[in-house]
């Protein structure tokens, strides 16, 4: 036959059963739009993680000092007093990994301009600490390192502090603020970074030059922790293992004793972030593929009653001179047009579908090309598969037990 | 017992080819297996019917009329014997071979019309040509609208056949066994579901292709129907036990003009 008069049957005999058209396509259409949609869920969900992830800084290593027991009673981690400034500096110097370090200690402060007052977190850093953390400042300037020498009160704050003590879009550089009670000059302002993975609020912060915060604020003379770098993402491992055995031999422990300290880097959290998400995304995946089989499970089971139903018109076909492949072919085509018509149905329900999560549920969610072209070749090798298989049988029947059939 | 069966050419100046027969078959055998129980439905049938012949099939149900019609049609394989339509060795075809046969050769009229629902009667028709790569849209719709007009149903050609009644339906099976220019139209009992009068209809129909030289060979219980043809072929328990040429067939044209009358009067 020739393609023209098949795709002209082919669309005469879907024209004649609407109904059982519309049924066939709505498993294929279910099916790739839950794929669609899922895949996007998923694949959105992952990107947010990474995202946020990400807002960690650049190949960031954090250094703890391991929580140390006291008289068998182990204490918070962070606790211990075993981290001092000499360790910054022997790894500034020895770990050539490692682009940048700064000690790190936290404070809690209560913060007061005028009659307004709030209460935050105070950093104690080096300005290094903006360049491992990708922070930029969108109004003044960076303190430096011989305000951290000199203990200057100066420090740089979060936009919600801004919003808290000076109102929204009031630039406050320049202006001194008190934290508790002792003055300080704000010298910049943060750009905005929104949550963090955790849901904490990473603009409401403010940091100040390390001696300052450690002497003036905190009066202690041991630091709480260290933020590093690593120079670029694969010496990430070199880093933290420089950093291991510098930190080791300054606190004078022997290559098989438990160091004192911990260190995680960003690695380690992308990958226990990746997995959970990649829980979810299984997860997700499980629930689309299974709408998508119990929608090829539909397809089956209407092509082989239309298959079964028409054995018929098969014999009828044969008997006037259509070959085995005549018939194979108008169902191929048949079964062809549902697919891609049920598939673009499909995908732009998916599509759709996707869309309305995002701006109801205020999920996030990604589509991708290969979402939709692995959800559309699926469910058209599923329609053509059950298509084909069943029309097969019936076109190597005799005519004549094609014409009997009942 | 073997009975030869020729075609004898009644009509003048048409025998140049009766020395060689359209169909011919030779100890035609098919056995139905049904588990353990074997089905004998020909014994070994031989006949020869030739080109212009026009041959009625009667006998007793189950004797293997069907089982026959269905093998020199091509829709069944023999389990034994040999079979030449046309100087063709139709045993040696494959399927695809049997399929162009079926499509160039051979009309097929079923008792129970075959035709494709919810498709017009135009379309049943085209159905043969759509399978014929040589032919173009346009000729195919002109050769089916010639074939249901020689049918007489060229005002019908865009109904569909749940909108017909069973003689037209009929009448549209036969335009679509025509319209491919076939040597042969067999017809499976083509009036066993209609009344005298769309019988004699039918068979008007099949004298007319008859004397354009088309063979035809129908299966019939009707011995009035067999009237109408020009040689009566019987068979019984699945072999043929008699041939008899019918000494003056009658005329389905004239009968039914005389037959409207008493439509007329039964319907006052
Ligand atoms: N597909 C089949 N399977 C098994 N047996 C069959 C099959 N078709 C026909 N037969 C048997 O073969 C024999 C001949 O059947 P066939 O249909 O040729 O008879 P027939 O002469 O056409 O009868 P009728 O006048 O009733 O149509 C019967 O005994 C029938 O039961
Ligand atoms: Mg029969």
């Amino acid at each position: 036959m020739k393609m023209k008069n098949l795709l002209k049957a082919a669309l005469r005999s879907l024209a004649k059963n609407k109904m059982r058209t519309f049924l066939t396509m709505l498993g294929i259409i279910i099916g790739v739009a839950s794929v669609i949609a899922m895949l996007a869920i998923g694949q959105g969900s992952k990107q947010s993680i990474q995202a946020q992830i990400s807002t960690l800084g650049t190949n960031v290593l954090m250094i703890f000092p391991q929580a140390s027991s006291a008289g068998g009673v182990r204490m918070e981690a962070g606790s211990s007093q075993k981290m001092t400034i000499e360790d910054v500096t022997a790894i500034t110097e020895r770990c050539p990994s490692v682009a940048y370090v700064t000690p790190q200690v936290r404070s809690s402060g209560q913060l007061v301009n005028g009659n307004l007052n709030w209460r935050t977190s105070v950093y104690g850093v080096y300005p290094n600490y903006f360049e491992i953390r990708n922070l930029n400042l969108v109004s003044g300037s960076l303190f430096t390192m011989s305000d951290d020498r000199s203990a200057t009160k100066v420090c740089v704050i979060g936009q919600t502090v801004v919003t808290n003590l000076f109102g929204t879009d009031a630039d406050p550089v320049g202006s001194f603020i008190r934290i508790n009670k002792i003055p300080f000059k704000i010298v910049g302002v943060t750009e905005k970074k929104g949550q963090n993975a955790y849901g904490q609020d990473q603009d409401d912060m403010v940091i100040a030059p390390f001696s300052t915060v450690q002497k003036r604020i905190m009066a202690i003379t041991h630091i709480q922790s260290m933020l590093a770098s690593a120079r670029s993402e694969p010496l990430i491992t070199n880093a933290s293992q420089e950093i291991k055995d510098v930190l080791k031999a300054k606190h004078n422990l022997g290559p098989s004793e438990d160091p004192d300290f911990t260190i995680r880097t960003q690695t380690d959290i992308a990958a226990a972030a990746t997995a959970t998400s990649g829980i979810l995304t299984i997860l997700l995946a499980t629930i689309a593929s299974i709408s998508l089989l119990v929608g090829g499970i539909g397809i089956m089971n209407i092509m082989l009653v239309s298959v079964t139903e028409r054995t018929r018109e098969i014999g009828i076909r044969m008997s006037v001179g259509a070959r085995g492949r005549d018939v194979l072919l108008q169902f191929l085509i048949e079964a062809l047009l549902i697919s891609l018509l049920g598939g673009f149905i499909g995908v732009s329900l998916g599509v759709l579908v996707s869309q309305l999560i995002a701006n109801i549920l205020n999920w996030p969610v990604t589509i991708t090309i290969q979402s939709i072209l692995m959800s559309f070749i699926f469910s058209s090798a599923i329609g053509i598969f059950f298509g084909w298989y069943p029309a097969r049988k019936a076109a190597g029947l005799n005519p004549i037990d094609a014409l009997r059939y009942e | 017992m073997h009975l030869q069966c020729s075609g004898v050419a009644p009509v003048a100046g048409e025998d140049i080819n009766m020395d060689k027969p359209i169909i011919s078959v030779r100890a035609l055998v098919k056995t139905y297996k049904m588990g353990d129980v074997e089905v004998h439905a020909l014994r070994g049938v031989n006949a020869e019917i030739g080109k212009d012949d026009f041959v009625a099939i009667l006998g007793k149900s189950g004797s293997g009329k069907s089982t026959f019609m269905n093998i020199i049609g091509c829709l069944d394989v023999p389990t034994r014997g040999q079979y030449h339509l046309d100087g063709v060795d139709v045993s040696s075809l494959t399927k695809d071979q049997l399929a162009n046969l079926r499509n160039r050769k051979i009309g097929f009229v079923f008792q129970s019309f075959n035709l494709l629902s919810r498709t017009s009667a135009l379309e049943n028709v085209e159905l043969p040509l759509m399978y014929n790569k040589k032919i173009t849209s346009r000729d195919m719709r002109e050769r089916s609208l010639n074939a249901l007009e020689a049918v007489g149903l060229a005002d019908r050609a865009h109904h569909f056949p749940n909108q017909l009644s069973g003689g037209e339906q009929q009448r549209v099976a036969i335009a679509r066994s025509l319209v491919n220019d076939p040597v042969v139209i067999l017809a499976d009992e083509p009036t066993g579901n209609l009344d005298t009068r769309t019988s004699l209809e039918v068979m008007a129909i099949f004298q007319k292709l008859n004397r354009k030289g088309i063979t035809i060979v129908i299966v019939t219980h009707e011995a009035d129907i067999a009237a109408f043809t020009k040689r009566n072929i019987t068979f019984r328990d699945g072999k043929i036990i008699k041939s008899v040429e019918v000494n003056k067939p009658r005329n389905a044209v004239h009968e039914l003009a005389n037959m409207p009358v008493m439509v007329e009067e039964e319907e006052v």
